[in-house]
């Protein structure tokens, strides 16, 4: 077969919605695009944990603790799956590890904002977990098999944690004063940035249309946030709480809400690298890194010791 | 009774602290399947604290007024019980201050580096698995099953620090200075898990409480087997720091509870 064969094979697998498999021949370009957005989603979840564990120590509750610490825990384990899904591609961990250290592979900038009051662990379930599922249940279907049944499992325990982010703050919502305060000033902080989080716009998405020839998108950006929008409004309204945008309001026609301008140079800005925790985030993680460095490497030498001495045992046994 | 309180909270009081410390590695681990690892260890005590403090909560309400009066030295929880209030879950653990706080100091000591939290653990693990064994046979019933719910946990946490211990003792050569020195520096924390405070005698002679007697030199050969499979070894100076179970804490208590503590502190009396 020529690569011409191998490519129109591909296109018919794509047009057919039958998954790409890791032996299967896809374009080089198709498994790049991949590999950085699966590699950015399975950095998301590491980087993502730092903003939340911020309040494990200082959750308001023994159940609060616990639910805490189990959320952050899937988080791990989204990163260890997606890690592995894109391993399948022909890249290991530890290169994705070294491109995230190093500032070569980006992360959801989201994660680059401060939790500056326990609220914000609600705000973060109900918002960012919120948008984050917008985005993935689309992404249960992607044409790349791996990935999809990543996503998969990722949504169940997602819109779990959606739910308990929003049990926060509805808990909140009902107590005192200064509660509801607290649940609206994290509101204002967060709705923007996580509008922000579905990307651009589609006019200034160079690689939307190509990820939505390869089925690796379904929607565009603004498809998503649109449907974000919608229903968050809603929800926002049982907490009795507003949302931080005063041109948001129904349009009949459109049968959608319209919203007011998103700050695309913020959101440029904190990709670049000048968000609030931009830098913090990284050293936490490179220190954690290279302090494990003599763990790992103790583990590894354990563990050829083992089987050497195993390999004896064998021999002697023969 | 008072010292079934005292016996219950130094329980609790163990499972919370310990748990709260493994809980700060989240995040931040050498490897990310282990910081999944530590993560569930932190959970499963703190699951533990949940039971123990929900016990303690209703023997403190079982007790006589006057015996609640002035159990406790924090002026939040002295409020709440003056206004006859019940005590729940939490405000045993949020609302008590350092010097009645009864865990040992073992639990309280920092995390350090892996090395250290993994010494910690390790001697604390194999103690609490004996420990709860005996505790199934408790009088108190609702110890008695919390202690048999826990087992299964306990069994995985002490094979996790019983291997993080041999494979850093027979790993490299930077690896098994570490975690000897490791050893060396938490020894001294572990002679407390072993003395019986007043409240705790009391229990024991009631059948609630487990004699710690009984499980020392079953510990003490566990642990050994583990060194020497690890080709680590025990420190000879035998001294041991005590308090923890008295009240007597180390300042690293006082930190934790800042955090721990801040949220209920800071805005009293609020449902979370």
């Amino acid at each position: 077969m020529t690569v011409r064969d191998f490519q129109q094979a591909f296109d018919e697998k794509i047009d057919k919605e039958i998954a790409i498999e890791p032996r299967d021949w896809m374009p080089d370009n198709y498994r790049k695009t991949l590999i950085r957005q699966i590699s950015q989603h399975a950095h998301s979840e590491i980087i993502g944990m730092l903003p939340e564990g911020n309040w494990i120590t200082r959750a308001p509750s023994l159940r609060r603790k616990a639910v805490l610490l189990a959320k952050v825990q899937d988080e791990a384990g989204h990163g260890l799956y997606l890690y592995s899904a894109a391993e399948t591609l022909g890249i290991s961990r530890d290169e994705m590890i070294e491109q995230l250290h190093s500032g070569k592979a980006k992360y959801s900038s989201i994660f680059n904002y401060p939790t500056t009051s326990w609220a914000d662990m609600g705000a973060i379930g109900w918002l960012v977990d919120g948008a984050a599922i917008m985005n993935q249940v689309a992404l249960c279907r992607t044409s790349y098999g791996p990935y999809a049944r990543a996503m998969v499992r990722i949504c169940k325990e997602e819109s779990f944690h959606q739910r308990q982010g929003y049990e926060i703050l509805l808990n909140m919502s009902k107590g005192t004063e200064i509660q509801r305060k607290m649940v609206q000033e994290s509101i204002n902080r967060w709705w923007w940035p996580s509008l922000m989080m579905f990307g651009p716009t589609d006019d200034d998405s160079p690689n939307t249309e190509q990820s939505m020839r390869w089925r690796i998108k379904r929607f565009t950006n603004d498809e998503l946030r649109q449907r974000f929008i919608d229903v968050t409004v809603e929800q926002c309204k049982i907490l009795g709480m507003t949302l931080p945008d005063p041109e948001l309001k129904w349009n009949e026609e459109r049968g959608h809400y319209d919203y007011g301008p998103i700050n695309w140079d913020e959101f440029w800005n904190v990709v670049k690298g000048n968000g609030p925790c931009n830098k913090e985030r990284i050293a936490t993680r490179v220190k954690a890194h290279e302090e494990g460095a003599w763990v790992r490497d103790a583990a590894l030498a354990y563990s050829e010791k083992q089987k050497k001495r195993n390999n004896k045992t064998d021999h002697q046994a023969a | 009774m008072v010292d079934h309180l005292y016996y219950t909270l130094q329980l609790a009081d163990n499972a919370l602290v310990i748990g709260h410390r493994l809980g700060e590695w989240c995040g931040h681990g050498p490897v990310l399947e282990q910081d999944i690892a530590i993560t569930n260890m932190a959970l499963d005590h703190i699951g533990q604290a949940r039971s123990l403090y929900q016990h303690a909560a209703k023997l403190f309400n079982e007790l006589p007024q006057d015996e609640k009066a002035n159990q406790f030295q924090s002026v939040a929880l002295s409020l709440k019980i003056s206004n006859g209030d019940a005590l729940e879950e939490d405000d045993l653990p949020y609302l008590r201050d350092v010097w009645d706080y009864r865990n040992v100091l073992l639990t309280e000591q920092p995390n350090g580096h892996w090395g250290n939290t993994i010494a910690r653990s390790f001697f604390y693990d194999i103690f609490q698995q004996l420990y709860y064994t005996e505790l199934q046979k408790s009088s108190d019933e609702q110890l008695a099953a919390i202690a048999e719910k826990s087992l299964k946990e306990v069994a995985y946490h002490v094979r996790w620090s019983s291997e993080w211990v041999i494979r850093l003792g027979d790993g490299t050569a930077e690896s098994k200075k570490k975690i000897q020195t490791a050893i060396n520096d938490i020894w001294s924390y572990t002679g407390e898990l072993f003395n019986v405070s007043e409240a705790e005698q009391a229990m024991i002679d009631k059948g609630i409480a487990v004699d710690t007697a009984s499980i020392k030199d079953k510990w003490l050969q566990r642990v050994n087997e583990i060194l020497n499979e690890a080709t680590l070894t025990l420190p000879e100076d035998n001294w041991m720091h005590e308090g923890g179970k008295n009240t007597q804490h180390s300042e690293h208590l006082g930190y934790i509870l800042a955090e721990l503590q801040y949220v209920q502190r800071a805005y009293p009396n609020m449902e979370w």
